[in-house]
C-alpha cells in the first residue's frame, strides 16, 4: 500500500512541476508588459517601474525568475493581490470555505438524489421510471447551467419570493466563523435564524452546482448496477433465495459502487468549474468568483496564484480518490 | 491532415454500403438518437437559411419596443414573436442568427481539437518511448485544470472574443481524443494486419494515418460528437462571463449575459436563448448516444 502510495505521488511530479510553469508563464504571456499590465490603466512612474521589476525580478534572466517563483510559493508565498492589497493565499483561505460549502453540499444532492434513483432505474429496466429518469439525466447533463440558475432565480425568488436572489447569508447576522461553513457556524452559535439564512441562500446554487453530477451520478449508477445485477454471484445470491432488498442492497450495490466512487471523486473538476458560473450567478463569495472578478479587475496575482491552488486541489482530490480506490479494491494495489 | 484518407475499408465496395446500412439499422433502434438527429438537422437548417427565416435582422432596434412581451402574453404581439431584448432588437431573429454561432463553434472546435488530438496521440501511441511521455505528461497537465477555468485564463491571455474562445476552447478538449487515439493505436500497432503491411513496406506515415487511423475511428466518431455539444456549452459560458463572443454577436452566451439585469422583469430574454443551448446540446448529445451504441460493438448486445 504505501508503495502505491508512493508512486502514485511520484508520477504526480511532473503535473506539478508543469502546474507551477503554467502558473509562472501565464504572468509572462500576457500580452504587453507585465508590470504595466499588473498596474492596471492607472500606469505608474518610470522610476516606480524600475523599482517594480526589481521586485517581482523581471530583470533576472528567466530561469532565475521561475526559480524564485517556486521558491516563494513553497514557502507560501502566494503574492499580494493588487486590488486588495492584501495576501493572495490569506484572501483564498477566507474564500474557499465558501466554495467548500457549496460543493459540499451540491454534491450531496447529487448523491442523494442520484444513487437510488440510478439503483431504481436498473431494477425497473425499461420501465417508464427508468426511461423518463434517463432523458431527465441527459437534460440535466446538457445543461447550461448559468442559464438553469437564472431560471431559478426567476421562478423561486423572483416569482414565489422563496430564496433570496444572491449572497451566502443575511447581512444581518454576523459571527465569528469556525468551520468556515455558514451552516455549521450558524448552528454553533446557536442562531436558529442565522441558520435559516443560510440555508434559504445554499439551497438554489447547491441544486444548480449539483445538477451536471447529479445526471452523471445517475447514469453511472445505473449502468453499474445493470452490469453487476448480470454477474454470477447476484445470481447465486438470488439462488440462495436471499431477499429482493437484500440482493440488490447487499450484494449488488457494494460492487456497483466502486465506479460510483471513482466517477463521484472525478466531479471534482467539474464542480470547481461549475462553481465559476454558479458563483458569479448567485453572488456566491467563493473562489470561483474571486477568479472571474480578478481577470476582469486585471488582478493577475490573484489570477496566477488562484490558477495554481486550484489545481493543487484539483491534484491532491484525484489522488486522494485513487488512494481510496485502491483501499477499496485490493486488485488496484497490485497492477 | 486530409479527411479522405482516412475512409473505411475499399471506398466504393458494396462492404461499404451494407456496413452503413448496420450502422442506420442499430443508430434507429434509439429513438431518442433519431430524434437528436430531426432537431439537429433543422437547426442546420435554420442557422443556414436564417437570413430567409428571420422577420428582422439581428442588430436592428426598435426604439419603439423595448423588452417586449412574446406574442402570447398581455402586451405582446405577433410583430415579435419571442418578444424584444432590452433595445428593442428581436429575440426570434437573434436565435436564428445565434443557431450559426454555436454550430460554427462546435464546428471549428472539434476540427481543431480532431486534427491535434489525433496528430499527438498517433505519434505518442506509435513512436512510444520519449515522445509518449513528453506527448501524454502535456496532457495530463491540460486536464489537471478544470477545463472552464483553463480556457478562461487562455482567453484573458488571447484577449476576449469568439475566435480566441475556440481556440482555448479547442485547446481544452484536444487531450481526450489524444489519449484516445494513443490508446486505440497502442491495441491496434500489435496486430497481424499493421505488421503485415509494414512487412509489405509501409512508411511511417502510411502506417500511422492509412492503416492504423480508420480502426480507431469509432470512439473518435463518438468523442467528437460529445465535444461539440461540449464546445457549444463551454463557448457559452466563456460568452456569459463576457469573455467569449462580444456584444452585439447574437450568440446566444452572449445575449444571456446581457440580459442577466433583466431577469426578474422580463422572463423572455432569458428564458429563450438559454432555452436554445439547450435544445442544441441535448439533441448532440442524443445523437452522441445512438452513435456510441450503434459504434461500440460491446455495447451493441444489451
Amino acid at each position: 500500500m504505501l508503495r502505491y502510495l508512493l508512486n502514485k505521488i511520484a508520477l504526480l511530479i511532473p503535473t506539478l512541476v508543469g502546474i507551477t510553469i503554467c502558473a509562472f508563464a501565464f504572468v509572462r504571456l500576457l500580452p504587453g508588459d507585465p508590470i504595466l499590465a499588473m498596474a492596471g490603466e492607472h500606469g505608474v512612474a518610470p522610476a516606480r517601474y524600475e523599482e517594480l521589476k526589481e521586485q517581482f525580478g523581471y530583470n533576472l534572466p528567466i530561469w532565475e525568475q521561475y526559480a524564485r517563483y517556486v521558491g516563494e510559493v513553497a514557502t507560501g508565498d502566494f503574492g499580494v493581490s493588487i486590488s486588495s492589497k492584501r495576501p493572495v493565499l490569506e484572501e483564498f483561505k477566507t474564500l474557499f470555505p465558501a466554495t467548500l460549502e457549496l460543493s459540499f453540499f451540491a454534491m450531496i444532492f447529487a448523491m442523494v438524489l442520484g444513487i437510488p434513483a440510478g439503483i431504481f432505474a436498473a431494477v425497473k429496466r425499461g420501465s417508464w421510471f427508468d426511461q423518463s429518469l434517463m432523458g431527465t439525466a441527459l437534460v440535466g447533463y446538457s445543461m447550461p447551467i448559468f442559464w438553469w440558475g437564472l431560471l431559478l432565480i426567476i421562478f423561486f425568488s423572483g416569482y414565489l419570493g422563496w430564496t433570496p436572489v444572491s449572497g451566502r447569508i443575511g447581512l444581518q447576522f454576523f459571527f465569528k466563523p469556525i468551520t468556515g461553513f455558514m451552516t455549521i457556524d450558524s448552528l454553533l452559535h446557536g442562531k436558529w435564524d442565522a441558520f435559516r439564512s443560510a440555508l434559504s441562500h445554499l439551497v438554489l446554487p447547491a441544486i444548480v452546482l449539483g445538477t451536471i453530477p447529479l445526471a452523471v451520478i445517475a447514469r453511472q449508477t445505473r449502468s453499474a448496477m445493470l452490469e453487476v445485477l448480470g454477474e454470477d454471484y447476484v445470481r447465486t445470491a438470488r439462488a440462495k433465495g436471499l431477499s429482493a432488498a437484500r440482493v440488490i442492497g447487499v450484494h449488488a450495490l457494494r460492487n456497483a459502487l466502486i465506479p460510483v466512487v471513482t466517477t463521484i471523486g472525478l466531479q471534482v473538476g467539474t464542480l470547481l468549474a461549475g462553481a465559476i458560473l454558479t458563483e458569479t450567478i448567485f453572488a456566491w463569495p467563493g473562489i470561483g468568483k474571486w477568479m472571474v472578478d480578478s481577470i476582469f479587475k486585471r488582478d493577475y496575482v490573484v489570477v496566477q496564484s488562484g490558477l495554481l491552488l486550484i489545481a493543487l486541489i484539483v491534484m491532491a482530490v484525484n489522488l486522494i480518490v485513487d488512494v481510496l480506490y485502491a483501499v477499496i479494491n485490493p486488485r488496484i494495489r497490485a497492477a | 491532415m486530409t479527411q479522405t484518407e482516412i475512409a473505411p475499408m475499399a471506398a466504393g465496395s458494396p462492404d461499404r454500403l451494407t456496413g452503413l446500412k448496420t450502422f442506420w439499422h442499430y443508430f434507429s433502434v434509439n429513438r431518442g438518437a433519431v430524434i437528436g438527429l430531426f432537431v439537429f438537422i433543422l437547426l442546420v437548417l435554420a442557422a443556414l437559411f436564417a437570413p430567409l427565416l428571420a422577420p428582422y435582422a439581428p442588430d436592428v432596434q426598435d426604439k419603439t419596443a423595448f423588452l417586449r412581451p412574446p406574442a402570447w402574453q398581455a402586451g405582446g404581439s405577433t410583430q415579435y414573436l419571442l418578444g424584444t431584448d432590452p433595445v428593442g432588437r428581436d429575440i426570434l431573429s437573434r436565435l436564428l442568427y445565434g443557431a450559426r454561432f454555436s454550430l460554427l463553434i462546435g464546428a471549428v472546435v472539434v476540427t481543431l481539437a480532431l486534427t491535434g488530438g489525433i496528430t499527438l496521440g498517433l505519434l505518442a501511441g506509435y513512436f512510444r518511448g520519449w515522445v509518449d511521455v513528453a506527448i501524454m505528461r502535456v496532457m495530463d497537465l491540460i486536464l489537471a485544470f478544470p477545463s472552464l477555468l483553463l480556457a478562461l485564463v487562455l482567453v484573458t491571455i488571447l484577449g476576449p472574443g469568439l475566435f480566441n474562445a475556440m481556440l482555448a476552447i479547442a485547446l481544452v478538449l484536444q487531450p481526450h481524443f489524444a489519449r484516445l487515439v494513443r490508446a486505440a493505436v497502442m491495441a491496434e500497432k500489435s496486430r497481424e494486419y499493421v505488421v503485415a503491411a509494414k512487412v509489405a513496406g509501409a512508411g511511417h506515415l502510411r502506417l500511422m494515418l492509412a492503416t492504423i487511423l480508420p480502426n480507431c475511428l469509432a470512439p473518435l466518431i463518438v468523442q467528437g460528437t460529445l465535444s461539440f455539444s461540449n464546445a457549444i456549452l463551454e463557448a457559452a459560458a466563456l460568452g456569459f462571463l463576457g469573455l467569449g463572443a462580444q456584444p452585439p454577436t447574437p450568440e446566444w452566451g452572449t445575449m444571456l449575459a446581457s440580459a442577466r439585469e433583466f431577469i426578474l422583469r422580463a422572463w423572455w430574454v432569458v428564458t429563450f436563448p438559454g432555452l436554445a443551448i439547450l435544445i442544441t446540446v441535448l439533441a448532440i448529445n442524443l445523437i452522441g448516444d445512438g452513435l456510441r451504441d450503434a459504434l461500440d460493438p460491446k455495447l451493441r448486445r444489451s
